[in-house]
C-alpha cells in the first residue's frame, strides 16, 4: 500500500500510509474542535438558566478542580515523555510513561464520577434545569473521550508488548498520543470557561 | 528534534511548567484578584488560549520538519478553529435578544415562576 518509505526520521513518519493516517487524525481533531464548539456554544447561551436547581457557584469547588487540572496537564506532559522515548528508542521507557500517563487518567476520571455523583446528591443532575443539561453534556462528553483514550491506550500497551517498535505501533502510539494532549487543550477550556466562570460570576 | 532525543525534552518540560504556572495564575485571577468580572473574563480566556497553544505547539509535534512538512492540515485546522469561534461568538449573539432571564437583576427568587412568566412574555 505504501510506495514511498524513508529509512531515518522517526518511525511513525517513516511510510506515506503513517504520514497519512497522522494526516487524516489532524483532519479528525479539527472535526472534534467543532463537535465541543456546539457543546460550549449550548452551555454559554444556557447558562445562568438553573431554574429550581443549585446555583453552580455553590457546588463547583476550587480544590477538586484544580486537581482534575493538574493530573490532566501532568498527563499530557508524561504522553509526551512517552513519545519522547519512542523516539529515542526505548521500548521500555515508552511503556513506563504511557502506565503512568492512563494511571492519571484514571485518576482524573475517579475525581470527574466523584464530581458527578456529588453534584446529583445536591439536586443537580441532566434532568434538574436547562444549565445543568448543558454542564453534564459538555463535561460527560470530555469525560467519555478520556474514557475511549484509556481503553484505546490500554489495547495500543498490548500490542506494543507483543510487537515491539516498528512503523505500524509508532504510528498507532503517536497518534494515540495526540488524542491525549488534545483532550487536555478542550480541558483547559472546560476548566476556564466552566468551572472557573463558574466560580466567579 | 532527531538530535534531542538522547537528552531532556526540554520543550516538554518548558511547556508542563508554563502550563502550571498559567493555570495557576488563571486561578489566582479568578478567586484571588479584586478584579471586575468583565476583566477576569477577559484575562483568563486569554490564558486559556495561550496554554491551548503550548499544547499544540509545544506537546503535540504540530511544527516539527521530520515527516517532510506533511503531516499537520494547517487549513483544516485553521477552518475547525474559524468554525469553532463563528458557532460559539454567532450563539451568544444571536441568543442574547429576547433571551434574557432575571437573575443578575434581583435575586429574591430564582423560582420556577418567573422563567414560567418569561415564557409566556
Amino acid at each position: 500500500m505504501s510506495t514511498q518509505e524513508w529509512s531515518t526520521g522517526p518511525y511513525e513518519y517513516r511510510t506515506q500510509e503513517g504520514r497519512m493516517t497522522i494526516l487524516g487524525f489532524w483532519i479528525f481533531l479539527g472535526a472534534e474542535v467543532v463537535l465541543f464548539s456546539t457543546l460550549f456554544a449550548t452551555y454559554a447561551v444556557l447558562f445562568g438558566r438553573t431554574a429550581d436547581a443549585p446555583l453552580p457557584g455553590d457546588l463547583f469547588e476550587p480544590g477538586i478542580t484544580l486537581a482534575m487540572t493538574f493530573l490532566l496537564l501532568t498527563s499530557s506532559f508524561t504522553c509526551g515523555l512517552a513519545i519522547h522515548n519512542m523516539r529515542a528508542g526505548s521500548l521500555k521507557g515508552l511503556i513506563t510513561w504511557l502506565i503512568i500517563t492512563l494511571a492519571l487518567g484514571l485518576g482524573f476520571l475517579g475525581f470527574e464520577i466523584y464530581e458527578f455523583v456529588h453534584y446529583a446528591h445536591e439536586g443537580a443532575t441532566l434532568q434538574s434545569s436547562a444549565f445543568w443539561s448543558a454542564f453534564f453534556v459538555l463535561a460527560g462528553t470530555h469525560g467519555v473521550h478520556v474514557t475511549l483514550g484509556i481503553g484505546w491506550a490500554v489495547l495500543l500497551l498490548i500490542q506494543l508488548v507483543q510487537r515491539g517498535l516498528n512503523p505500524v505501533t509508532s504510528r498507532k502510539v503517536f497518534v494515540v498520543s495526540l488524542y491525549w494532549h488534545f483532550l487536555d487543550v478542550i480541558w483547559i477550556f472546560i476548566f476556564t470557561s466552566v468551572y472557573l466562570i463558574g466560580m466567579v460570576v | 528534534m532527531e538530535k534531542n532525543t538522547k537528552h531532556l525534552p526540554v520543550q516538554h518540560i518548558i511547556g508542563f511548567l508554563l502550563s502550571i504556572v498559567l493555570t495557576l495564575l488563571a486561578v489566582w485571577a479568578a478567586l484571588g484578584s479584586d478584579l471586575p468580572v468583565k476583566w477576569i473574563i477577559i484575562a483568563i480566556m486569554v490564558l486559556a488560549v495561550i496554554q491551548a497553544g503550548i499544547q499544540l505547539f509545544m506537546f503535540m509535534h504540530m511544527t516539527e520538519s521530520a515527516s517532510g512538512g506533511g503531516h499537520v492540515p494547517w487549513n483544516m485546522m485553521f477552518h475547525g478553529f474559524v468554525l469553532a469561534a463563528i458557532v460559539v461568538a454567532g450563539s451568544l449573539f444571536t441568543m442574547s435578544f429576547g433571551f434574557t432571564h432575571d437573575h443578575d437583576g434581583d435575586h429574591s427568587g430564582h423560582g420556577s415562576h418567573q422563567e414560567e412568566q418569561q415564557m409566556h412574555d
